[in-house]
């Protein structure tokens, strides 16, 4: 099963965005803990690519959901035509710092890297794709 | 997102239903703004909370830094897949859990 969903990447479209990855896993076997983290991983990068690919304009981006067979699981990919960005490039957050030394920001693709089973960006054709997998726990 | 607040002098406890995320963590920003200054302790109830993204996270931590200074914080009921998120992010050792 593929599902894609092209919307204007805006911060208002997020119920949008996650409720149609949640149609799309509610419907494979996905169980609710995986689910929360495809949701988090995917507002990160959808807001990611709203607040940055085209700003101060609008466009738009592709959201791609495929299930994998062997292991079982989902590939999300966002294509957007905005300005070149891999945001894998982001050095990652110290997260053994305090309160005080931390720094406000950057925690989302961290994230998104810490709870993803395989995470790849490439520009293509003039667009940004990331693409991101994730196993559902047998 | 649902915010409730209780105060009590200098003490307030919030306890919010449903999810912090990019559209509604602005919400919870806006409501402390007024309220935080004149706090000695902050406590934040997660059990009816369902979902956090880095959005949320963030303003936790500001929260975090403006209590360091003046009080204390603490979060309680937070339910496994948001003790996770913290676990991941080092936000365990960063804020009070309970």
């Amino acid at each position: 099963m593929t599902k894609k969903l092209t919307i204007t990447a805006e911060v208002e479209k997020l119920d949008e965005v996650l409720g149609f990855l949640d149609s799309f896993l509610e419907e494979s076997n996905c169980d609710i803990k995986t689910q929360m983290q495809l949701d988090v991983a995917l507002e990160e990068m959808f807001v990611n690519v709203a607040h940055y690919a085209y700003a101060p304009e609008k466009g738009d981006v592709c959201i791609e959901v495929e299930n994998t067979t062997d292991p079982e699981g989902v590939i999300v990919t966002l294509t957007d035509s905005g300005i070149p960005y891999d945001p894998l490039a982001k050095e990652d957050p110290d997260v053994t710092l305090s309160a005080a030394d931390r720094q406000i920001g950057g925690l989302g693709i961290f994230m998104v890297k810490k709870s993803m089973d395989e995470v790849f960006y490439e520009r293509k054709d003039g667009k940004n794709i990331f693409r991101m997998r994730k196993n559902f726990i047998s | 997102m649902e915010i409730n607040k209780t105060q009590d002098g200098s003490k307030l406890n919030i306890s919010l239903v449903g999810r912090l995320d990019t559209t509604t963590a602005p919400e919870l920003e806006s409501s402390l703004k007024d309220d935080i200054a004149n706090l000695t302790e902050l406590i934040f109830d997660f059990s009816a909370l369902e979902y956090i993204s880095s959005a949320g996270l963030r303003v936790l931590l500001s929260s975090q830094k403006t209590m360091n200074k003046q009080g204390s914080m603490k979060i309680t009921n937070v339910n496994e897949t948001i003790r996770d998120i913290f676990d991941v992010t080092g936000f365990s050792d960063i804020l009070t859990i309970e």
